[in-house]
């Protein structure tokens, strides 16, 4: 039992330096594993036992390090030499190649540059774009062990928190901390956890959203697998905050190894008395439950999240009340996402100034962004707020693949817009992306280049939206349809100028007049589109062309006279419809095209044209 | 038109599967039921989880159960298994395949996986084979987004899949 601050930092001490072991650590997230991870481990271990290495160097099974477009990653840290080597894309051959790099001798391994990413412990070097908080675990300990956590200082701030700090205290330290609700909409979190805090009740509740719905995010999955305790511990600290006993982590059904790796986390907790009863000594009590969800976007916003938890349909309410005030089982309840918790026992730890030192004035610390699309080193990268998109995109996204032109990077998932090119300079924080018409949200960041069509994209978002909307109220549920038919007769090359100015109104009247977060950002990304890139609109409208070659409708295949008559087009169109002798041009039969660009994918010598 | 009524060659699961049943039955005497029906609605969604666990989908006599043991009503139940898209009421194919249309598969291609797994299995999203041995569906992001387009059957995932590899994928399930 950890029962005492006292015993807490003896438990660190007997643990030692975690820098001072030799280990590899191996990526083990839900895409590291998919990449083929577990043959990797599977092979090193059996090196290690060959070689009689076992005991002198720790294979630690981490979580996500980020480095999505290398997986599977290890990275090597050797104690005598203070040597830290990441080598991406290792198969199980290369494992005996692995251990020796520990002597020194680096052979036939893809080594990734060590400057990619620093943990929160290590001095800010110029030119490291990345600075770790909320990921500060993530990829350099074991989640399924306490003992890695608490080596990592774990468990230090709830320790602080509920012996020497108020309640008041607490809610003060996070709120001269500036943080912002990291789910997306940006909300001072030590407002919202005041707010519960001075409601009189005997019963309150801190949930964890853990509902992560956002296509093209995984920063919440990546803590919950790589770092869960890192999450409990700032619930319990919120739970003293605020005065509440019970904490709920609400994840989705769809995340197995986050839950399971929770269960393992919350046990653990128990069973050395970091939750419970007494919590080390100080008479607070705090325990966690898991709930799931069962797939509805919708679901991330609080109210119908609440509704979730209470066996019903995950509908909206109206706010005010907030939940803060009337919220789960109606009592006082604080909805966190998992990101924003993630950095709370940092600021408990290292104080409110050391925070604030971070990013921007108005949004302090720094943000996760899933970087992905058409970008070179597709990742999970952390950095200050405030760093200009051009940094995250070209400088650790490494630029476009296969060297095509930037075209538009979309933000905030389908709540938030596309920005362009001419404004990559601006520093990222909550405000100047909604002053860009677009905004934060979880942090999705999808990059697209110049065969993406702006139009179809929005439709994208919009057919999401389309699904997802619980049908509650009816500008979200009748008015994103009509959008969407707008822009699919867009698409089909139906659209006339009139249909532009109907998008505008309509998008606007829902987002002033919907019931929730989900309907009143919906139209964005056709308003922001709409505004960035006017000039696709009119193509498709005026010139009834898709510059992209997207939109189906809109474009025909010819084969030119570059054609050698290979015949590997005709083999391949799906519905028959190239013909031509061996050695002579081809042809399409415009009337039995599908437009699915099989034949355009396939040609060897460029000789089909899209118009 | 009641079950009675229906002459089809459905089964009731709950009849046809005793071992299932008790499984099931014993799952819900473990839960912390009492005579507050708002708090017993609580335990619904983890027992529907639950309940799709053993019998692989939520036919009415499964919905039924879980009703009568929480003391709430059919409606309310199949209220919350029709709200989330997790739950089904059908059965599902052998073979259970996902294509991610998350925004970063979408950018790289995703769409015309789905149209040809579409075209070569002649189903529509959200609907099982007449043989039972796939379904098709799209999911929303497995996170895997570098290796965009991704194809999930039945939890394992394919990789920067393309028209042309469905086929493949296909043949694989065997």
């Amino acid at each position: 039992m950890i029962d005492t601050p006292e015993r807490l930092t003896q438990y660190a001490a007997l643990l030692g330096d975690p820098a001072a072991k030799n280990k590899i650590l191996v990526s083990m997230g839900t895409c590291g594993i998919a990449a083929g991870t577990t043959p990797v481990l599977d092979s090193l271990r059996a090196a290690l036992e060959t070689r009689g290495l076992a005991n002198s160097i720790r294979l630690v099974e981490v979580g996500c390090m980020g480095l999505c477009h290398s997986e599977p990653t290890i990275e090597l840290h050797n104690a005598e030499t203070g040597q830290q080597v990441i080598f991406g894309n290792v198969t199980p051959e290369q494992a005996g190649a692995v251990l020796d790099a520990f002597s020194g001798e680096i052979k036939g391994l893809d080594t990734i540059s060590r400057g990619w990413y620093y943990p929160e412990e290590e001095e800010n070097v110029n030119g490291v774009p990345q600075a770790r908080i909320a990921l500060r675990n993530c990829g350099r300990i074991n989640p399924e062990k306490l003992e890695d956590y608490i080596a990592s200082k774990g468990y230090q701030a709830l320790a602080k928190a509920v012996t020497k700090m108020t309640p008041q205290d607490v809610v003060q330290e996070i709120m001269a901390s500036g943080l912002r609700g990291r789910g997306g909409g940006g909300f001072p979190t030590g407002v919202k956890w005041s707010f519960a805090a001075r409601e009189k009740n005997d019963s309150k509740y801190v949930i964890c959203n853990a509902d992560e719905g956002d296509p093209g995010a995984f920063m919440d999955r990546a803590v919950l697998e790589g770092d869960p305790h890192s999450v409990l511990e700032a619930m319990a600290i919120a739970g003293y905050a605020i005065g509440s006993g019970n904490g709920v982590i609400y994840i989705r059904a769809e995340y197995p190894l986050a839950i399971q790796r929770l269960q393992i986390a919350i046990e653990q907790a128990k069973h050395e008395g970091l939750l419970g009863e007494n919590i080390f000594g100080s008479g607070f009590a705090f325990d966690i439950e898991l709930k799931y969800g069962a797939g509805a976007f919708v679901c991330g916003e609080e109210t119908a999240l609440i509704h979730s938890i209470e066996g019903m349909r995950g509908e909206p309410t109206f706010k005010p009340p907030f939940p803060a005030v009337e919220g789960l089982w109606k009592k006082p309840t604080i909805v966190n996402n998992v990101e924003t918790f993630a950095n709370v026992a940092a600021i408990i730890r290292k104080g409110a100034d050391w925070f604030t030192s971070l990013g921007t004035e108005k949004s302090p610390g720094t943000k996760v962004f899933a970087l992905a699309g058409k970008v070179k080193k597709v990742g999970l990268v952390e950095v200050p707020m405030g760093t200009p998109l051009r940094d995250i995109i070209f400088g650790i996204g490494q630029g476009i693949r296969e060297d095509k032109e930037f075209k538009a990077v979309q933000t905030g998932g389908p709540s938030g817009g596309c920005i362009r090119a001419n404004k990559l300079d601006t520093p990222i924080d909550y405000d100047s992306l909604i002053a860009l018409g677009s905004m934060m949200g979880s942090g999705g960041m999808i990059v697209m280049d110049e065969d993406d069509c702006m139009v179809n994209v929005a439709r994208f978002f919009l057919e999401f939206t389309l699904d997802e909307s619980c049908g509650k109220c009816t500008p979200c549920r009748v008015g994103n349809k009509r959008l969407f038919e707008m822009l699919t007769e867009i698409t089909q090359g139906k659209g006339t100028p009139e249909t532009l100015d109907k998008l505008r109104n309509l998008g606007q009247t829902i987002k002033d007049t919907a019931l929730c977060g989900l309907g009143q950002t919906s139209p964005n990304p056709v308003l922001s589109t709409l505004i960035q890139f006017p000039e696709e609109y009119e193509a498709h409208i005026v010139d009834k062309r898709c510059p992209a070659g997207v939109c189906s409708r809109l474009i025909t295949y010819t084969i030119t006279d570059a054609c050698v008559g290979c015949t590997l087009c005709a083999r391949n169109c799906p519905v028959g419809c190239i013909s031509g002798e061996r050695k002579q041009k081809h042809v399409i039969d415009q009337s039995k095209c599908i437009r699915c660009g099989v034949c355009y994918d396939t040609c060897k010598f460029h000789a089909i044209a899209k118009n | 038109m009641s079950c009675a009524a229906c002459d089809s060659k459905c089964v009731n699961v709950i009849e046809k599967f005793p071992d299932k049943t008790a499984a099931l039955t014993a799952y819900m005497a473990s839960l912390p039921i009492g005579p507050d029906r708002n708090l017993n609605r609580g335990l619904l969604i983890q027992s529907l989880h639950k309940a799709q666990g053993i019998f692989g989908y939520l036919p009415e006599e499964v919905q039924r159960f879980v009703a009568e043991k929480l003391g709430l009503h059919l409606s309310e139940v199949y209220g919350v298994i029709s709200f989330y898209s997790f739950f089904t009421t059908k059965p599902l194919g052998k073979y259970q395949i996902s294509v991610c249309t998350g925004t970063a598969c979408f950018v790289r291609g995703a769409g015309k996986v789905l149209d040809e797994f579409k075209r070569y299995l002649t189903v529509e999203e959200g609907e099982t084979t007449e043989d039972g041995k796939f379904s098709l569906g799209a999911l929303r992001c497995v996170g895997a987004c570098s290796l965009a387009p991704v194809v999930m059957v039945n939890g394992r995932v394919y990789g920067n899949v393309t028209a042309k590899k469905v086929a493949e994928i296909l043949s694989e399930c065997n």
